[in-house]
């Protein structure tokens, strides 16, 4: 369960958003909405631990966390804007990489499936300089496929994805609530997710 | 050895030697990838040391008394320029976010990737040293305390540059910034670095450079990856 208490945050002078609260229970989305520089990506790299919020504080499953605090950082996937890549790297190293960074050990027929899952299969041992955004987007996709970790926090997961990919990841989150997973995205897109979970956030 | 490590730690119970060599093995790929840019900055240290004899007198005693202290700047001057390599592509295209959210110890995945800076950069400076010296007609006794006082101060440079390297990250003229920082830091590894070959030309024993400079890698390999840490993750909010 996570948990924001009076969140306020601030860029410079200016209020990105102040006295923010909300509760997000196992098995349950919340999706962020509003219009460019109202802060959701502020809100997500908060809640990740990355910043300090101005005011405020955030609880995960019942403890307050200090920014990168090690609890929070067994338990979450972060997804941000920037999707972690190397352009030198082939798309299989880039995923192993990313999901060995997690402690995790995948076998190379892991790697495989999980990029064949994403529709990167033929991709897989090209370098990602090669890809398009929106296979780039679809790496990120195949790191979700792998964590059996509690807590999503996704930074416009659905940006340069097509048709095939939103269901992807629609299917993706409905099966992380599923299994009593919690997830925050920030996201302009619908995705097909059961309603009865999610609730939805708008900044303004 | 990872267990008690990461208890001292206090962070997480996730080994320090998985993390160490998930960062070398990585950065290593990665630098084997694009091995121009290593190119780039070995033959500057080559030139750099290239130039001195070439604009100076070509008397013999005075290029082996200037050859070892030519090589060491020029040594501070390729680390210098392959410093900012080291975390600011990582934290543009957000993988250093990733890092710092990783339950591996940051300490530990900094280590690793200044160990790989210092595999990449500073070994083959050691390694060239001895070469370059014949420039300068250093004898085998003087290229090899060169060789041995770089071999222990190389590591300390690429130590005390990543905490530079991590604070001047995401600043606009970072890499000027980074120069000013850390080349006052280097002073002490220059002088006693150089000192070396200069107490063996002396008819001195080099032990107290030489155990000053390893006192100085002692201190550096406590406390920068822990200093360099710190300052990732306040360059990241």
């Amino acid at each position: 369960m996570l948990e924001a208490q009076a969140l306020t945050a601030r860029r410079g002078a200016a209020t990105l958003f102040a006295g923010l609260a909300f509760r997000v229970d196992a098995g349950r989305a919340l999706f962020i909405t509003g219009t460019n520089g109202t802060g959701k990506t502020t809100l997500l790299r908060i809640l990740a631990g990355l910043t300090m919020p101005a005011e405020g504080s955030v609880r995960w499953r019942g403890d307050a966390i200090a920014p990168f605090s090690p609890r929070l950082r067994e338990d979450v996937v972060f997804i941000g804007h920037a999707p972690a890549l190397k352009d030198e790297l082939t798309a299989e190293e880039n995923l192993r990489s990313l999901v060995e960074l997690s402690a995790t050990h995948p076998t190379d027929a892991d790697v495989e499936a999980a990029l064949t899952a994403v529709a990167l299969g033929a991709q897989r041992t090209l370098p990602a300089r090669v890809l398009s955004q929106g296979q780039r987007r679809r790496i990120g996709l195949a790191r979700l496929g792998f964590s059996r970790r509690p807590l999503w926090l996704l930074d416009e997961p659905a940006t340069a994805l097509d048709a095939a990919g939103l269901v992807l990841l629609s299917q993706m989150i409905a099966q992380q609530l599923a299994t009593g997973g919690t997830v925050v995205a920030a996201t302009h897109q619908t995705l097909d997710v059961p309603a009865e979970r999610v609730a939805t956030l708008t900044l303004s | 050895m990872t267990g008690a490590l990461a208890l001292s730690d206090n962070e997480t119970p996730f080994g320090v030697g998985a993390a160490l060599r998930w960062a070398v093995v990585r950065d290593l790929r990665l630098a084997l990838r694009s091995r121009a840019e290593l190119g780039v900055q070995l033959l500057f240290y080559v030139i750099v040391v290239s130039l001195f004899p070439l604009a100076s007198s070509p008397d013999r005693t005075l290029l082996a008394t200037m050859g070892p202290g030519v090589i060491w700047v020029a040594a501070l001057l390729a680390s210098l320029l392959s410093l900012p390599r080291l975390f600011a592509s990582d934290f543009t295209d957000g993988t250093l976010e990733q890092i710092a959210l990783s339950p591996f110890p940051l300490p530990a995945l900094v280590s690793g990737k200044i160990l790989a800076h210092w595999l990449t950069t500073g070994l083959p400076i050691v390694v060239l040293a001895p070469m370059l010296g014949l420039q300068y007609g250093l004898d085998a006794e003087i290229s090899g305390i060169v060789m041995l006082a770089l071999l222990i101060g190389t590591p300390i440079l690429s130590l005390l540059g990543a905490i530079g390297a991590a604070l001047t990250l995401g600043v606009r003229g970072g890499g000027s910034l980074l120069a000013l920082l850390v080349l006052p830091l280097y002073v002490p590894v220059l002088i006693f670095g150089a000192g070396a070959a200069d107490a063996v030309r002396a008819g001195l024993s080099v032990s107290a450079h030489l155990s000053l400079l390893t006192s100085g890698l002692l201190i550096a390999l406590v406390g920068a990856p822990l200093a360099t840490a710190t300052a990732v993750r306040i360059a990241l909010d």
